[in-house]
């Protein structure tokens, strides 16, 4: 038995292939969708990775660093070391701003990192792929490339002047922002820094209150002075394990005698998949949810359409013995064939878009799958009341009267 | 093939119930014998399409009998069960449009209803084929309906009534839409089909230029046939 439902698509392959690629770019913003979400958890993963840490010591009762402003006092990584099961404690600031370079501004999340060495103090970025690791306490940064960011660039944070010194990939934060790291001394200031004029007035201000400029006690204004200039505090403390203890176990020592908030790798994974990604998620989720009905729609407007058109046709193929299930067959294969179509064409669309989206889109294969079988069952359900009205058709009307 | 041809008798069709039913049919006899060409004609409402749907089974009577060849296919309420099977196997179709299938091309047109009743693909292509030889349009086997002149289009639509060689043709003005000389062709052609394949054909139509060519006519008027004998004038 010939197939209609392939000689029909043959036929009319203009009409099948301009509908197909229609909803196959529906498919592909679809696809790009569920990419943007798997995007998103692979850069809250990445981060974490990138971070070297097994512990992330933060204020208590916060969900910081990253869901939640943290302060963490900056001298607290010292007591940490002292704990058994600690094998390096480092600070860590994380800001999220603005960094200019000349005209341009670029999103970017500062992170301000203990001196140190990569691969052994936590917080470093763990490789470069071009100049070299920070090796000044003050002015150098290295920036992922993702800020567009190149060797030698000149950026301003906040009053001061970094240069770029090198150039890491895939260093980004749990929105997708690409990191930028620099000294911790100067990460703390970025954070707390304000303007000369606010500066002046708060030191009129405490100069003026006779209560902080006593003429009896020398020293004190100018402590006060120097306290309100400084900041000594950071976000969290990441602590690295020595091998053969237990996270758990080590978050619960730190917690018992530190009483600081502290988390480890689940956790925190928890909070970023969790917490901080988990209404994007939903966004998204609702998203493809209207796609899919969308999508739906379309493929059963244009099944239904084909259907009506060919109703006479239909009329003689029951006249002259057609068995409805054949007919049937031809309508669910037609519209099973346009869904074939619609995914060959959105995976393709979706793959050679996803890297000009602003944000990592993370195409894998399980979504394309998933996507696959669930537009094939969407164009099973839509091509239903096709075939409805098909086997509704009445033999007679193929003869005249 | 032809066996006893196809009788009608006491064929009676009511639509509605009550006071408000109609009575289409009310007394249709008629017999076709094999390899015969009869011509059934009346005015519009007088039955004719119900008539040509209780034929072609897509309809049923409400009473009488009908026999195709040796078959009794309806008597009084019975019937037989696969109707589908019967349409597609001993009875053939002719419309006054040809209705070709606008995406199979000629040979799969024919071909369509023996692959239908389980003929292999190649063997169904090759009955078709004799046939569109037989009815001269082979040329134009692998042409779509679109490519195909109107009297090409009529007589691939004879061929599809022809292939599963029916005892019985039921052509509903299928001269209608073409001029005198190519509807002449086609009745030339029903009656060479009838007699090589010993098929009875019923040929509803209006048209004036060929009702002269009908050995025997059955007149239908308020739903009652009434037979006489036509002129039986030679056809080319």
């Amino acid at each position: 038995m010939i197939s209609l439902a392939g000689r029909d698509i043959l036929h009319g392959w203009g009409k099948f292939v301009f509908t197909g690629i229609g909803l196959g770019l529906l498919i592909g913003v679809t696809l790009v969708m569920a990419g943007v979400y798997r995007g998103m958890v692979a850069d809250g993963r990445a981060l974490l990775d990138n971070s070297g840490a097994d512990l992330w010591v933060v204020q208590r009762d916060t969900l910081g660093p990253y869901a939640e402003s943290s302060s963490v006092n900056d001298d607290a990584y010292r007591g940490l070391l002292t704990l058994p099961g600690v094998a390096q404690a480092a600070n860590a600031t994380y800001l999220t701003m603005q960094v200019r370079r000349d005209h341009v501004d670029v999103r970017a999340m500062v992170v301000g990192i203990a001196a140190g060495r990569p691969g052994h103090t936590p917080g470093w970025p763990p490789q470069l792929v071009a100049g070299r690791h920070l090796a000044r306490g003050h002015y150098e940064a290295v920036a992922d490339v993702a800020t567009g960011f190149r060797l030698g660039d000149r950026l301003t944070i906040r009053r001061n002047h970094y240069t770029v010194v090198g150039l890491t990939l895939r260093m980004v934060s749990s929105s997708g922002d690409p990191m930028v790291f620099i000294p911790l001394k100067d990460a703390q200031e970025a954070q707390f820094l304000k303007d000369n004029d606010a500066i002046l007035q708060s030191r009129r201000r405490t100069e003026a209150n006779p209560a902080l400029n006593r003429p009896g006690v020398p020293g004190l204004l100018d402590a006060l002075l120097e306290s309100q200039s400084t900041n000594p505090y950071v976000n969290a403390v990441l602590v690295r394990l020595q091998p053969g203890h237990a996270p758990d176990e080590v978050a619960d020592t730190i917690r018992r005698w530190k009483r600081l908030t502290v988390y480890t790798r689940a956790q925190m994974e928890g909070i970023l998949v969790g917490k901080l990604i988990a209404t994007s998620a939903r966004q998204i989720g609702m998203f493809l949810v209207i796609l899919a009905m969308v999508s739906a729609a379309i493929v059963a407007f244009i099944i239904y359409t084909l259907t009506l058109d060919k109703i006479r046709e239909i009329a003689v193929l029951k006249l002259i013995g057609t068995r409805n299930r054949t007919i049937a067959a031809m309508i669910l294969q037609q519209a099973l064939a346009l869904g074939l179509i619609g995914f060959v064409v959105g995976k393709i669309a979706a793959t050679f878009s996803a890297p000009y989206f602003p944000k990592y889109v993370l195409l894998v294969p399980q979504d394309s799958i998933t996507g696959f079988l669930a537009l094939q069952a969407i164009c099973v359900l839509a091509s239903l009341v096709a075939i409805r009205v098909a086997l509704k058709v009445d033999p007679a009307e193929a003869i005249g009267g | 093939m032809g066996g006893k041809g196809i009788r009608i008798e006491g064929l009676r069709k009511r639509y509605g119930k009550g006071d408000t039913a109609v009575d289409a049919l009310k007394d249709v006899n008629m017999h076709v014998a094999p390899g015969e060409v009869v011509g059934l004609i009346g005015p519009s409402g007088s039955g004719k399409s119900t008539l040509l749907k209780s034929l072609g089974a897509v309809i049923d009577p409400t009473a009488g009998r009908m026999t195709l060849g040796d078959e009794v296919i309806y008597d009084d309420g019975w019937k037989v069960r696969d109707l589908r099977a019967l349409r597609r196997d001993r009875i053939g179709f002719v419309f006054q449009a040809p209705y070709l299938i606008p995406f199979l091309d000629v040979t799969d047109n024919v071909a369509l209803l023996p692959m239908l009743a389980g003929l292999p693909n190649a063997a169904a292509r090759e009955r078709a084929l004799e046939l569109l030889t037989a009815l001269d349009v082979q040329h134009r086997a692998r042409a779509m309906p679109s490519q195909l002149s109107g009297g090409e289009q009529q007589r691939v639509a004879i061929a599809r009534g022809l292939v599963n060689r029916p005892p019985v043709i039921l052509a509903d003005e299928p001269t209608a839409p073409l001029d005198s000389s190519r509807a002449m062709t086609v009745i030339r052609i029903l009656n060479d089909m009838a007699r090589q394949f010993e098929t009875a054909i019923i040929v509803v139509t209006h048209d004036e230029k060929i009702i002269p060519t009908f050995r025997r006519i059955y007149h239908i008027r308020d739903g009652v046939t009434h037979e006489e004998a036509g002129e039986g004038r030679p056809v080319g």
